[in-house]
């Protein structure tokens, strides 16, 4: 039987935590269940095993920055600076997450099941074949995809209240790479203006059905029905928007 | 002793408030804000609470700091030709008292660092004589002696002047500031807290958070980089910033626009954060007209650069982000209870099981007010 | 009398490279260019307007300063020198055009801009929004508020006439008559794809720019040329012209021979007969006849504009411009003393006024101290060369700021300072049909305004370093100013702290 790793994190300041996480998993350990979690900062940051870290509980800011392996689950809700620079791995949020998740993002997977806040995968990135993704099943912030240069963004918008959008304004402003896709309609004028809105081709809807699959099954979602639902796809217009900006 | 140089700051904020007019002690909002330590650095930590003095609540309480005898004479001096002053008293303190909680916002090894160097802390609870009011009300009274005392007292600094409320604030750790003042021997139905990280060291009670005026307090997250316009907008209308720090002038602004010219608190927020043009371009007509008209009139008013803040008032809390959300903020309700803070998890550490999470939209006030007929 | 005025300018033509096309003899109005077997420049003609070069295409033509026309002497310059032979020779006024070109002390040099680093972040201006919006008039102090009858929150405050402008550029007066009509058109054409204002100057408004009436300012000056309750009401707002920096306290002249057919419809008055400005309104000789102007304006108006004061930025600016915000005027525009002209006499335009800066400074300062900042927008007029300096004068507490020279030199304009002979060879300053078909008013516009979006672009950079994305922000933030090189008392009249001082 494999042997899982406990922690009570009640009181526990995020340096011993993490120290402790670290060590375990240099002599072997690969899977950590951190309970009574409550706003320890930097959990799986900077780890490139492929462990597994159960956090029950609200993690604190920066949850899984620069991460390079692990598998996070959170469940609880997720603060600010989810998947902030990381590499590499899954983190899977049972709950919403904060503002600024995924920045800089440059491969893994980012699955929250809730809503995600402001600037969400902002400059996520792609380099060779890692390409970052990033599936909200709510609604996101102003600012979502902003810069985006590369990686999948994806917004179901499910459960949303009457009359909320899916997105806010500024939607994939400044967006020079990469591709988001959205479950239902948005507003021409919450677009940023280097994106415009496409029709999904099937090779798209390939892409999108594997991921999805993936992320039903975390949350035990039924994928037919979220795929009964048409999507748009936002693009940017071209890789180098400001080629006019400037004089002579 | 006064810092006369500006300071920006990062910090954290943290509000709880009982809407049905509850009273708690203050160990819950210490606890709140603890286990954002890491926020602060150390060099300012406050609290605002209302409801601490019902027996005196027709009273203003002011909170006064002071350098030393000599400044604590002359403000006396000054106390006593302009208002009558009903009782008066040190302020309680736990000197050398420090946090020694068990919590995930510190390193234990880190230990307790007690509050040392506090300036002379007095109380006075004070009537405004009728005679000084026949030609202004006695808040307006109340605010030119705040001023006048900041400005022309040297050495005395007043850290707060409503009814019913007080600021305990100072330069430390908030846990330690909290343990120091005996916030656990107050009840209110609203704290506010405040941890700060001053990017270098002051040194002066006065500069922490929250500011007051009145019974407005704010405390504060971010800078504000419109600081300038804004103090310049606020002078013509009699306020003196002494203290150079941005925080100042939000709680001028509230009491500006709120007190003195009756905008309805949702309003002020749109003043202080106000909708950017586009989205005020496809507002419904008499919604348009009202927002095009307050950025048009208060233009000088906007703060503009990253922030968080939480204003108390005696009936409430209110608390807003700027208009592209730079800082965080978290709100949260429990039955009776609203809290507000940088993080969900400095609300989940004093009530674990929510009724609701939500962190509100920029520029979108959240606000809590006591409910009909309580207190 | 002979004249013994040496040649300012050596027109050098090589004649290897030159291929006898005769573009320069065309092109020069001056006259300066004759064809015998070869181009044979008089070079006591040129005026340096730079045409001939530009067009030639052989790139033959060189100009250069007749640099031994006169001994060297740091005390006796050569303009000094050949004015006084002019005046000797005339027995005239020395008459010039364009702003005032001395070595004075620019004080937008002296001011630098501040930025964020790490405490507030700098926005990104161009993912994020970043708004310039400006409204000119006048504005209550406050707001008040009423519950309507469906329990909703109204306002009660009526608020008085506005104009909105999406950059805050207007361009500066320039009268029909002045300038082309070519001018005209590029101007209103540009204002309006830019969502600004051009303003008439004194010579009324061709018929044919009316449409443009949401884009332009008409202006009332003393000589009322063309003010009509028409001309009133076409417009976004009105602006009675006191003065003008390049000659505060002086009138203008528009000679006969300029008016032609359409400028006598224009200004309303028979072609051929002098246009005569008085140097005061008659009607105002003192502030409450100005009161009494404003209002007669407002009556003819139906309160539906507002209305600007336009004065030259003389010593005593602020206490007038107090004076002319009490007296009911929305708006106040202060026109530095190196704001351009189309005529002036060189001993006023050298002379006279203060700089803009310190005028702009004084005036907003002065309105805050007796709290009527919110009655009137101020306008800044007068030298102000490039983005940089328009962002230090919003900074210093302008709600917009003008354009004239820097918007004709977007226009072909060389600053050759003959404006007021009518034979601006860049077919600006003139009213010569074969000139003022040189400048193509749709060329014309789409410079224009590609010089108003390239200035908002920068202005948004600033903003956005500044860390504010709304131009309220930015307005009257003297704290995001520092001076350098300043004494003193010039820094405390700015309101502005030396470099190197923190908040
Ligand atoms: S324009 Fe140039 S090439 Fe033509 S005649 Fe003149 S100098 Fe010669
Ligand atoms: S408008 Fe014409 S005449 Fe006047 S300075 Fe410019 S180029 Fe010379």
């Amino acid at each position: 039987m494999k042997m899982v790793m406990r922690i009570d994190c009640k009181g526990l300041y995020y340096r011993k935590q993490n120290k402790i996480i670290r060590n375990a998993a240099e002599e072997g350990e690969t899977e950590f269940i951190l309970d009574n979690v409550n706003g320890q900062r930097y959990i799986g940051s900077g780890i490139e095993k492929k462990i597994k870290i159960t956090v029950n509980g609200v993690p604190g800011n920066d949850l899984a920055m620069f991460m390079n392996g692990p598998t996070i689950i959170v469940n609880a809700n997720a603060q600010d600076g989810v998947a902030n620079t990381m590499n590499a791995g899954e983190v899977i949020v049972h709950g919403s997450a904060g503002d600024v998740i995924g920045y800089g993002m440059r491969g893994g997977k980012l699955y929250v099941k809730g809503d995600v806040g402001y600037r969400a995968g902002i400059h996520a990135k792609e380099y060779k074949k890692q390409v970052p993704i990033i599936i909200a099943g709510g609604v996101a912030g102003d600012f979502c995809g902003e810069y985006m240069a590369g990686g999948i963004l994806v917004l179901l918008g499910l459960n949303r209240g009457e009359g909320v959008p899916i997105a806010g304004n500024y939607l994939g402003t400044g967006m020079h790479g990469g591709v988001i896709y959205i479950r239902g309609e948005v507003d021409e004028y919450t677009l940023g203006k280097e994106v415009s809105v496409l029709q999904l081709d099937s090779k798209d809807m390939k892409v999108l059905t594997k991921h999805l699959k993936e992320y039903c099954e975390h949350f035990e979602l039924d994928l037919d029905e979220i795929m009964s639902e048409p999507f748009v796809k936002l693009q940017p217009v071209s890789s180098r928007p400001y080629g006019s900006l400037y004089a002579y | 002793m006064r810092c006369n140089c500006y300071i920006p700051s990062g910090c954290s904020v943290s509000g709880i408030m009982s809407e049905s007019g509850r009273r708690q002690d203050g160990n819950a909002i210490i606890k709140s804000i603890t286990l954002m330590h890491d926020r602060a650095n150390g060099l300012g930590g406050g609290f605002a609470a209302y409801g601490i003095y019902p027996r005196y609540s027709d009273l203003y309480a002011f909170h006064i700091m002071f350098d030393n005898i000599a400044a604590k004479e002359r403000c006396e001096e000054y106390l006593k030709d302009m208002f009558d002053i009903v009782r008066d008293e040190e302020m309680p303190t736990r000197p050398g008292g420090a946090y020694e909680g068990v919590t995930a916002g510190r390193y234990e090894e880190e230990g307790v660092q007690p509050i040392t160097d506090p300036p002379i802390l007095w109380r006075y609870f004070m009537d405004v004589p009728e005679a000084k009011t026949r030609f202004v009300s006695d808040r307006e009274y109340v605010v030119g002696q705040v001023m006048e005392i900041n400005s022309e007292v040297e050495g005395a600094f007043v850290a707060s002047s409503g009814k019913n409320m007080g600021a305990f604030k100072g330069v430390g750790y908030p846990e330690d500031i909290g343990v120091f003042y005996k916030l656990d021997e107050y009840k209110a139905y609203i704290w506010t807290a405040h941890g700060r990280f001053p990017t270098n060291t002051p040194g002066w009670w006065g500069g922490a958070h929250p500011f007051c005026l009145l019974d407005w307090s704010i405390v504060h997250n971010g800078e504000i980089s419109s600081y300038g316009i804004n103090k310049r907008y606020l002078e013509p209308f009699g306020y003196r910033m002494e203290l150079r720090t941005d925080t100042e002038v939000v709680a001028y602004l509230f009491d500006l626009l709120v007190r003195r010219h009756k905008l309805p608190i949702e309003l002020a927020a749109k003043v202080l954060a106000s909708p950017f043009w586009e989205d005020i371009d496809r507002m419904p007509d008499r919604e348009r007209r009202i927002a095009t008209a307050l950025r048009q009139v208060y233009g000088g008013a906007l703060l503009n650069g990253p922030f968080s803040i939480i204003l108390g008032h005696s009936r409430g809390m209110v608390g807003f982000n700027d208009r592209i959300k730079l800082r965080p903020m978290t709100c949260a309700r429990k039955d009776d209870m609203l809290y507000m803070s940088s993080e969900e998890s400095a609300i989940r550490e004093i009530a674990p099981d929510l009724d609701e999470v939500w962190s509100p939209r920029a520029g979108t006030p959240v606000i809590g007010e006591l409910d009909e007929g309580v207190a | 009398m002979t004249s013994e005025l040496p040649p300012e300018f050596i027109v050098k033509i090589d004649y290897n490279m030159c291929r006898r096309c005769k573009r320069c003899v065309m092109n020069c109005s001056f006259g300066c260019m004759h064809f015998t077997d070869r181009v044979v420049p008089e070079h006591k003609l040129c005026v340096a307007c730079q045409r001939c070069v530009t067009f030639c295409p052989e790139h033959a033509i060189t100009i250069t300063k007749n640099e031994l026309a006169y001994k060297e002497n740091a005390n006796w310059s050569p303009e000094t020198r050949q004015n006084i032979l002019k005046q000797a020779e005339t027995g005239g006024i020395l008459l010039t055009g364009m702003g005032n070109p001395r070595d004075y002390p620019i004080l937008w040099d002296h001011l630098l801009v501040d930025a964020c680093q790490v405490t507030n972040p700098s926005i990104d201006p161009l993912r994020e929004p970043m708004e310039l919006r400006t409204f000119l008039g006048r504005k209550p102090d406050r707001l008040e508020f009423v519950e309507s009858e469906d329990g909703e929150i109204d306002l009660a405050t009526e608020i008085e006439p506005q104009v909105r402008l999406d950059v805050p550029i207007v361009f500066g007066a320039m009268s029909y008559g002045a300038v082309s009509l070519s001018v005209h058109r590029s101007l209103a054409m540009a204002a309006a794809r830019s969502g600004t204002l051009m303003n008439t100057g004194e010579g009324g408004l061709h018929r044919e720019l009316y449409p443009y009436s949401g884009n332009i300012i008409v202006q009332v000056a003393s000589g009322r040329f063309g003010v009509h309750s028409e001309y009133l009401n076409t417009s976004a707002m009105v602006e009675i012209k006191i003065g003008q920096g390049a000659k505060p306290g002086i009138g203008g002249h528009l000679p006969g021979e300029k008016v032609d057919e359409d400028i006598s419809k224009t200004r309303m008055i028979p072609v051929g007969s002098d246009a005569i400005s008085p140097a005061p309104h008659h009607d105002i000789y003192s502030i409450e006849d100005l009161s009494q102007l404003i209002y007669a304006i407002k009556e003819a108006t139906d309160y539906e504009k507002p209305v600007s004061v336009k004065i030259s930025a003389v010593h005593n600016v602020a206490a007038i411009a107090s004076g002319i915000v009490r007296a009911g005027a929305d708006v106040v525009t202060i026109d530095g003393f190196r704001g351009g002209t189309g005529a002036a006499p060189m001993v006023i335009r050298d002379n006279v006024g203060i700089p803009i800066e310190l005028a702009l400074a004084a005036v907003d300062q002065r309105l805050r101290d007796e709290g009527i900042r919110n009655n009137a927008s101020i306008i800044c007029a007068g030298g102000i060369r490039n983005s940089g300096d328009m962002a230090k004068a919003i900074a210093l507490g302008a709600d917009a700021v003008v354009i004239g020279t820097a918007a004709l030199v977007a226009l072909g304009c060389r600053i050759c300072q003959k404006c007021y002979t009518g034979n601006c060879a860049w077919g600006i300053a003139t009213q010569r049909p074969e000139l003022v078909r040189r400048l193509d008013p749709q060329v014309g516009a789409e410079r224009l305004t590609n010089l108003l979006t390239a200035w908002s672009l920068e202005l948004k950079e600033i903003l956005g370093s500044l860390g504010v994305n709304s131009i309220e922000s930015l307005r009257g933030s003297r704290e995001r100013l520092r001076g350098i090189g300043l004494d003193s008392q010039t820094l405390e009249l700015l309101g502005v702290k030396p470099a190197g001082v923190g908040q």
